[in-house]
């Protein structure tokens, strides 16, 4: 069967006053249907402009897709025009943002925010939409649903905003789900009920998930495959068990290594990995994360390595690496 | 409240913080919220204390009233045993240079306009400190040096900075001063992860070095189970637990304490899917107002139900 995503070479670039920002640079994967997938980068890593870019989310100007192809069920999302990409956005790959106070618009009642894209996909009529926006909000967990509908987003708490847009963002039943930091923003108890959340809907209605983050344990809890994100380059990708116990690019490793799993301070020191994050307006050459990687060979610095299948792993788990991080980390007697 | 072996160097003794409550000018009154209710502890030289909490539980604001960036409501705030609780400006000012801050926006707290060599020297010129232009610029360089910053940058602008250095460099300004007590308010949470533990590392060096005592606010636990020797738990401007680290991460007594660990995801994906984390319910599960916090351990406490 055809994956429901496939994106090939995805290049995306910024013209900016301070010089070309290389924010995305020759990504591709593929997603199958039911799938969840676990993006974990940091800020400039690219994952959130990718996910973007792939709908036509990204200003141009200054953002410019350099080249590559995003297939969406056998379609190039990228040859469509805005007016057809209306036509996909909520309706077949519905969004949640990060900020669910900044992405609901103050004065207007959920129920109106909610009955849009589904007046606008379905021609729905008013009430037709009010019952399944009382359907969507009893499905996501707000209690008293149809007068909760009526109020507005301020009446509503952090965590119950963002179940409020994870119900905009599954209200068309999307077939792909991307969700941005959906559950930064909030508190740690909310975010474990977001994420029972998202579990039981995909077990309800088998939606296939892109969840970016930069939370480690988010994903080891959500994902079946993760897909590790820097300087705008995949690192590594694969099945989730397989990537977190058996790393072999050496920014997973040492991102996994610096978390402080337990640890107490004077019994243990955290791994920190050394250097600052990568420059984006020098041209992308080599792999990116090679000046603060202490297994770096000269190599790493003049030639980008291929994301390729890693040995002695499970199938499909790739890695970036021209270095050999399991001999590298037994030689150097560090565990991993 | 706790028996520290040592004279505490920081106590709060019954600090409240109330916003609202305001007689309008037509009758009644503006509601009131009590964000900071009935607040004590005691922090030893050279200890961390950590304050978790969700958003809006007080921890923030306990920090800033603890350094009177804000006038409490009522209660007490001690620096080596003496109050210092209302000073006025200029009777505060030796305690300001004792006592710092470092806040969780690096870019935010910085001046955009001031090359960052010249912020880290401000405190030093307010306290007329550090002698001679030529000195202070000696003392500014052995600062950046300390928190891992090479000094030539110190004719550089902020937006020349990552996240992580410009964090460094409002830690070398906390610190211009020989400060005994700072007050991190979510220090690493704006920062990269591949950062975050240069910076926590960084604050336990500086701990080492310099004998600094810390309050720590923060709300991502796995970091203060690190960094920190007793932890406080915050719910709706109460503390609800205090105690050893080991305590109430291994022990934890109060069904909200319980809650807020069993929420921490774990990175590793044969615990965290078993994971199930308990349900708290806040609104029906309010301290209530005349509750006292008992012993159940050692220096460890507990607001009773």
């Amino acid at each position: 069967m055809a994956p429901l995503l496939e994106v090939r070479n995805l290049t995306v670039a910024f013209d900016t006053p301070d010089g070309t920002v290389h924010a995305v640079n020759d990504v591709s994967y593929s997603l199958e249907e039911g799938e969840t997938l676990g993006i974990v980068g940091e800020s400039g890593s690219g994952k959130s402009v990718h996910a973007l870019s792939m709908v036509g989310l990204i200003a141009t100007p200054p953002g410019r897709i350099v080249r590559g192809k995003v297939l969406f069920n056998g379609r190039d999302l990228l040859a469509l025009s805005q007016r057809e990409l209306f036509e996909v956005r909520g309706k077949e790959i519905g969004f949640v943002f990060q900020d669910p106070m900044t992405s609901l618009n103050p004065v207007l009642t959920i129920e109106r925010q909610i009955a849009e894209p589904l007046r606008r996909h379905f021609g729905m009529s008013a009430s037709q939409a009010r019952t399944r926006v009382v359907e969507l909000l009893e499905l996501v967990g707000i209690p008293d649903a149809a007068r909760r509908a009526r109020q507005y987003p301020h009446e509503f708490s952090g965590g119950m905003r963002q179940r409020v847009m994870i119900a905009i963002g599954i209200s068309c039943n999307p077939k792909l789900l991307i969700a941005d930091e959906a559950t930064t923003a909030l508190d740690v108890t909310v975010q474990a009920q977001i994420l029972d959340l998202v579990r039981d809907l995909k077990k309800k209605i088998g939606t296939t998930v892109i969840w970016i983050t930069h939370d480690m344990g988010v994903v080891a809890g959500l994902a079946d495959t993760v897909q590790v994100m820097y300087g705008g380059r995949i690192m590594e990708r694969g099945p989730v068990r397989a990537v977190f116990h058996d790393p072999r690019n050496a920014y997973t490793w040492g991102l996994l290594k610096s978390l402080p799993h337990g640890g107490r301070r004077g019994v243990t020191r955290l791994y920190q990995i050394p250097g600052n994050p990568p420059d984006l307006t020098k041209e992308p050459i080599g792999d990116p994360f090679a000046p603060r990687n202490p297994f770096a060979t000269e190599r790493c610095r003049i030639e980008t390595p291929p994301l390729a299948e890693v040995e002695g792993s499970v199938a499909g788990h790739k890695a970036a690496a021209w270095y050999d991080l399991r001999a590298e980390l037994a030689a150097t007697q560090v565990q991993p | 409240m706790s028996e520290s072996t040592m004279k505490p160097l920081v106590s709060v003794q019954n600090l409240c913080k109330t916003y609202g409550g305001e007689k309008r000018l037509f009758g009644g009154s503006t509601p009131a919220l009590k964000a900071v209710n009935n607040v004590s502890f005691d922090i030893a030289p050279g200890e961390t204390l950590g304050l978790v909490g969700e958003s809006g539980s007080g921890k923030s604001t306990t920090g800033r009233v603890l350094l009177q960036l804000e006038a409490p409501t009522s209660g007490d705030i001690l620096y080596k045993g003496e109050n210092i609780t209302g000073l006025s400006k200029p009777m505060l000012k030796p305690y300001r240079r004792d006592m710092q801050v470092i806040f969780q926006d690096p870019y935010a707290s910085l001046n955009p306009r001031m090359t960052v060599g010249e912020f880290v020297g401000e405190p030093l010129e307010v306290h007329k400190l550090g002698g001679s232009r030529r000195e202070r610029e000696d003392r500014v360089a052995s600062l950046f040096t300390k928190v891992g910053l090479d000094p030539s940058f110190m004719k550089r602008y902020p937006h020349e900075f990552s996240g992580g250095q410009r964090q460094r460099v409002n830690i070398a300004r906390a610190i211009a001063l020989n400060p005994a007590f700072i007050v991190a308010d979510e220090p690493i949470t704006a920062l990269d992860v591949s950062i975050q533990a240069q910076i926590v590392n960084l604050f336990q060096d500086l701990q080492d070095e310099l004998g600094l005592t810390y309050l720590f606010i923060a709300h991502d636990l796995s970091m203060i189970r690190y960094l920190c020797h007793r932890v406080a738990v915050m719910l709706r401007g109460r503390i609800v637990e205090i105690g050893p680290c080991d305590a109430i991460f291994e022990n934890p007594q109060h069904a909200y304490t319980k809650a807020l660990l069993s929420a921490i995801p774990v990175p590793d994906p044969d615990i965290e899917r078993n994971r199930r984390p308990l349900v708290f319910d806040v609104g029906a599960n309010l301290p209530r107002e005349e509750a006292v916090l008992r012993p159940v351990g050692d220096r460890h406490f507990v607001l009773e139900a």
